[in-house]
């Protein structure tokens, strides 16, 4: 089929079109799997505060804990979500050099992000408190992990974007599946509050 | 190139929407760390200024960054969203008041 | 190489194993002879396999939903047979290790891969026809989830053959499914299963949310929309809500069998009963997705056989409502005796008893809908007459059971396995038999013969009563759930009772097999030509019998409830347009399949250890998921011309008819 009779048929069948697998059909739908995985999180939250006192004679949060850590990481991926958005309206905008170069500084933040994290983890599997020692500790990095998976799944997802649109540009279709990015992101920096807040700092007190 | 944006179900903000963002991020994290850190404050002053932070940093999140608002195309998603948190408070707030119920009828030296 | 993968996991020793998995060996040769033969592999390939094509996926879903009842129906059959004879001196035939995998293996089936799989295939079939949409949301995402859930089938299935099934019952309790007490590949086998299917009902849960939210026709309110689709809208709210609950749970069981934490372990503080209340906190909103899209049927059912709009329509809507929301703060009734305490206790116990008021709204509604009606007895209309009954005493067991202090006494007896029985059966799974004989013509274009599908439900409905009312009154009698072997004469007599209503339910199920064989003889006298064989009122029986891929040549537009029987009224229901527009349509794709057989290789790999093919299989499943993300040549367009053929195809079969049919409902000729 030629891409003029395409291009005429748009405009024919544009009800038709307006049925099918357009931007706001995905979004949504992204939207909801974001509900859901919001669900998934709250299961793990509720785990972790029924076994955070189950530390079988290991060590407690505040034990192993360190804020101004746990800060800094934090600074990390709030700047991240800042950068993303920068990315965001650099697409509204078409700007495609400007997006890749915010998705560029996004990814690395995030990857900086998962790099102190997992600093965090080898330190603590190397003192002897990994996640076979104790419940809490189990759920601590359960919880803290699984929010490092998505993030490290969010990193996977940009280096796929960002080669994308560096070969096809802003297309309708990678400007959906950026602003589905941008609120996977911005949902991960959402769940770290409440693991900063939950965890870390209610650990500490 | 950018029109099928207008249908996209959740807006996109500006420089400054996010600018504000990430200021009351940046303040609304910094208070309770620095609340903990100090060491100057109860436990449950320490608490409940954690959590007000938390759940006003969450909303700000919301506004500023996923832009959620009340408007036609973005009701679905603020009304899922609302649903979502109902489940979460049901979910997460029964299942502790199982877990700590069954803990002190059965493990009451844990309450001690 | 293989992990812990030897040829010593097959069981040689099993006779009764060795001759299923022979017999099922010869089945599949025989099968893949017959298509090699005739040459249908492309065909079966492009037109099935790789479709994402909602009628077509909902098609796929049923047949292996059948697959799995009669492998879920020869479990139960096995169970009864054994506890027919197991008593005192006689040990029966099946030894307590295999006996423990049967009844494991006979409730995953039916609840994931029988019932799940049953509304699905009916939702993909119903659901987009009935509000007047091309397809599903993401076609292509649909595909995906079919392909997961087999995913999940064919685990289950090749536990049969390699190594075993877990042996804890369908809810994997810790800490017996923990490592220290089941040590095989059992639960690995079961956790990756419903960890596959749960994932592809998640999404299939997300897609028709979104298919129902922004796809409707033009005109179609919400609440315009059929009462199938509500309930099926429901249903997806709940699977999203809920299903995310079953994932973290098993997600922790394996952490703590592949990285020894302790979630749930005995040591180091893990507890057991967390993971109680998780699994409930998915499983009771679980049973209210299989039931809602049964109410939905039932309503669809007496409202075309009465000839009367559903009587209260609105409060239908609102009851089912209430249930969703209600359906989430139940779960601790099915552990009352964990020890929460009596307020705990209380509150969970009085939720249940009050969930049980919409419920009741509804069976007035359907009992008000029959009233001065011209009820016609066909098929649909008897499993619903039946459920009405069956499922009544279910419910009045439910709420005695909901009574904490009665649960005390009657928890995991023969009672409770009656009462979920009663509901199941008789709620969903009437509720799906009818169903799929109601839409049946839909999606094959012609109906099913009606004395076999009568026959089918009288030996359901009476070899149900008499296979569970035993179980309850042997619950009363003190006798508890997977036992396989017992001391007391005095049940013996109830347990033979139980397994002739087995063997009732079988001739029930012989009834169908027949019928479908039966059906397909005949099928040019059962030809469904109008597409409306039952004098339908919702938009699925305006198009035609089978729908043509595009559902619907013109996008109707609905003015009123019932929308079809609202064009009808109005003389407006078998126009032609003076010319067709082009439809958008989207493209075949093989990445649904590969995905899905690749989680099943990786789920396999991880229940042997097989690290190596674990990590080839997933990042197989993730490369192929971006690969179809780069590929943008996902659909077409259909020309005017082609749709102008299919159209006048359709509209020649039944030109004769057609100014009658304004007039009349063709079911009244049943």
């Amino acid at each position: 089929m030629s891409s003029t009779v395409m291009h005429s048929n748009h405009a024919v069948a544009h009800d038709d079109h307006a049925h099918h697998d357009t931007g706001g059909n995905t979004v949504f739908g992204f939207w909801l799997y974001l509900m859901t995985d919001c669900i998934l999180f709250a299961s793990v939250f509720a785990t972790y505060a029924v076994l955070v006192n189950h530390t079988a004679g290991g060590p407690s949060g505040k034990d192993i804990f360190e804020l101004p850590y746990v800060l800094g990481e934090t600074a990390l991926l709030l700047v991240s979500s800042c950068t993303y958005g920068f990315a965001m309206i650099a697409a509204h905008r078409g700007f495609k050099g400007q997006t890749l170069a915010w998705l560029a500084a996004t990814f690395v933040l995030g990857a900086g992000f998962i790099g102190m994290e997992l600093n965090e983890f080898h330190h603590l599997i190397a003192e002897g408190f990994g996640p076979d020692k104790s419940a809490f500790l189990s759920s601590f990095f359960t919880l803290v992990g699984m929010h490092g998976l998505h993030v490290t799944a969010g990193l996977v997802w940009m280096i796929v974007m960002m080669l994308q649109v560096s070969r096809r540009g802003l297309t309708d279709r990678n400007n959906t599946r950026l602003m589905c990015l941008s609120l996977f992101w911005h949902f991960l920096d959402i769940v770290w509050i409440c693991v900063f807040t939950i965890v870390y700092l209610m650990g500490t007190i | 190139m950018s029109h099928a944006h207008s249908d996209a179900g959740a807006g996109h903000g500006s420089y400054g929407s996010y600018a504000i963002g990430f200021i009351l991020s940046v303040i609304l994290t910094a208070i309770p760390f620095a609340m903990v850190m100090s060491g100057q404050f109860s436990q449950s002053v320490n608490l409940i200024g954690m959590l007000v932070m938390g759940v006003v940093q969450i909303v700000v999140h919301l506004v500023c960054f996923l832009h959620m608002n009340t408007s036609s195309e973005g009701r679905w998603n603020l009304v899922a969203f609302l649903f979502t948190v109902l489940i979460i408070v049901m979910l997460v707030g029964l299942a502790i008041w199982i877990m700590v119920n069954a803990d002190m009828l059965m493990m009451p030296w844990m309450f001690q | 190489m293989f992990g812990k993968l030897t040829l010593e996991a097959v069981p040689f020793h099993e006779p009764i194993i060795m001759i299923t998995l022979a017999v099922v060996a010869i089945a599949g040769l025989g099968i893949f002879g017959a298509i090699t033969y005739y040459r249908k592999w492309g065909y079966l390939w492009t037109e099935w396999l790789t479709s994402v094509d909602h009628k077509k996926i909902g098609v796929m879903y049923i047949l292996v939903a059948l697959i799995m009842l009669l492998r879920g129906f020869a479990d139960a059959i096995m169970m009864r047979g054994q506890l027919a004879i197991a008593e005192g001196a006689s040990q029966g035939y099946l030894p307590p290790e295999h006996y423990d995998q049967i009844f494991t293996a006979h409730g995953v089936i039916m609840i994931i891969f029988m019932a799940m799989p049953f509304m699905v295939g009916l939702m993909n079939i119903a659901v987009p026809l009935q509000i007047g949409a091309r397809d599903v949301a993401f076609p292509f995402l649909n595909s995906l989830s079919f392909w997961l859930f087999v995913a999940g089938a064919i685990l289950v299935n090749v536990s049969l053959g390699v190594g075993e099934f877990a042996r804890t019952g369908w809810v994997a309790y810790p800490p017996l499914a923990e490592l220290g007490y089941s040590p095989g590949v059992g639960v690995d086998y079961y956790i990756w299963a419903l960890q596959l299917s749960g994932l592809g009902t998640l999404l299939t849960g997300v897609n028709f949310l979104v298919t129902v939210f922004k796809m409707r026709a033009p005109g179609m309110t919400l609440m315009k929309m059929p009462v199938f689709t509500w309930t099926c809208t429901f249903t997806n709210i709940l699977i999203i809500a809920s299903f995310p609950i079953l994932t973290a749970t098993l997600a922790l069981l394996s952490l703590d069998r592949y990285l020894d934490m302790h979630f749930f372990t005995n040591e180091l503080g893990g507890n057991a009963m967390m993971y109680i209340n998780l699994f409930w906190a998915w499983g009771h909103p679980e049973v209210y997705i299989l039931i809602l899209p049964a109410f939905g049927i039932f309503s669809e059912v007496i409202s075309t056989f009465s000839g009367k709009k559903l009587f209260g329509y609105t409060s239908m809507i609102w009851a089912s409502g209430a249930i969703t929301v209600l359906g989430f703060v139940v779960w601790l009734h099915h552990f009352f005796t964990m020890g929460s305490g009596a307020n705990v206790n209380a509150f969970f116990g009085v939720a249940t008893m009050v969930i049980s008021v919409p419920t009741g709204v509804k069976l007035f509604n359907w009992l008000f809908t029959m009233f001065r009606g011209r009820v016609q007895f066909t098929t649909p209309v008897l499993w619903t007459l039946g459920f009405m009954v069956t499922f009544t005493v279910g419910g009045m067991t439910g709420v005695l059971l909901a009574v904490p202090g009665a649960d005390y006494v009657l928890h995991n007896s023969l009672f409770l396995i009656a009462h979920f029985h009663n509901t199941i059966i008789g709620g969903a799974v009437f509720g799906y038999l009818a169903g799929f004989t109601f839409w049946f013509p839909k999606a094959f274009g012609f109906k099913l013969d009606e004395r076999l599908g009568k026959g089918a439900f009288w030996c359901w409905i009476t070899g149900f009563f008499v296979a569970f009312m035993p179980l309850y009154i042997l619950g009363f009698m003190g006798m508890t759930r997977r036992l396989n072997h017992y001391d007391n004469p005095m049940w013996q007599p109830y347990l033979i009772v139980a397994f002739f209503g087995a063997g009732l339910i079988l001739c029930g199920i012989l009834f169908q097999l027949a019928q479908l064989v039966v059906s397909l003889r005949n099928r040019e006298s059962l030809r469904d030509v109008t597409g409306d064989p039952w004098g339908g009122r919702t938009l699925e029986w305006s198009t035609s019998s089978p729908p043509p891929f595009y559902n619907f040549a013109v996008t109707p537009t609905v003015r009123a409830l019932d929308a079809f029987q609202d064009m009808k009224e109005r003389g407006e229901a078998y126009l032609r347009p003076d010319h067709y527009a082009p439809i958008h349509m989207p493209k075949n794709t093989s990445a649904g399949v590969i995905i899905g057989l690749l989680g099943a290789v990786f789920g396999f790999a991880l229940v042997w250890h097989i690290w190596w093919l674990g990590a080839v299989s997933f990042i197989g499943m993730i490369a192929t998921f971006i690969a179809r993300s780069y590929n943008e040549d996902v659909d077409y367009y259909v020309q005017p011309d082609e749709i102008e053929r299919v159209e006048n195809r359709h509209h020649a079969n039944f030109a004769a008819p057609r100014s009658v049919l304004n007039t009349q409902p063709v079911a009244e000729q049943i």
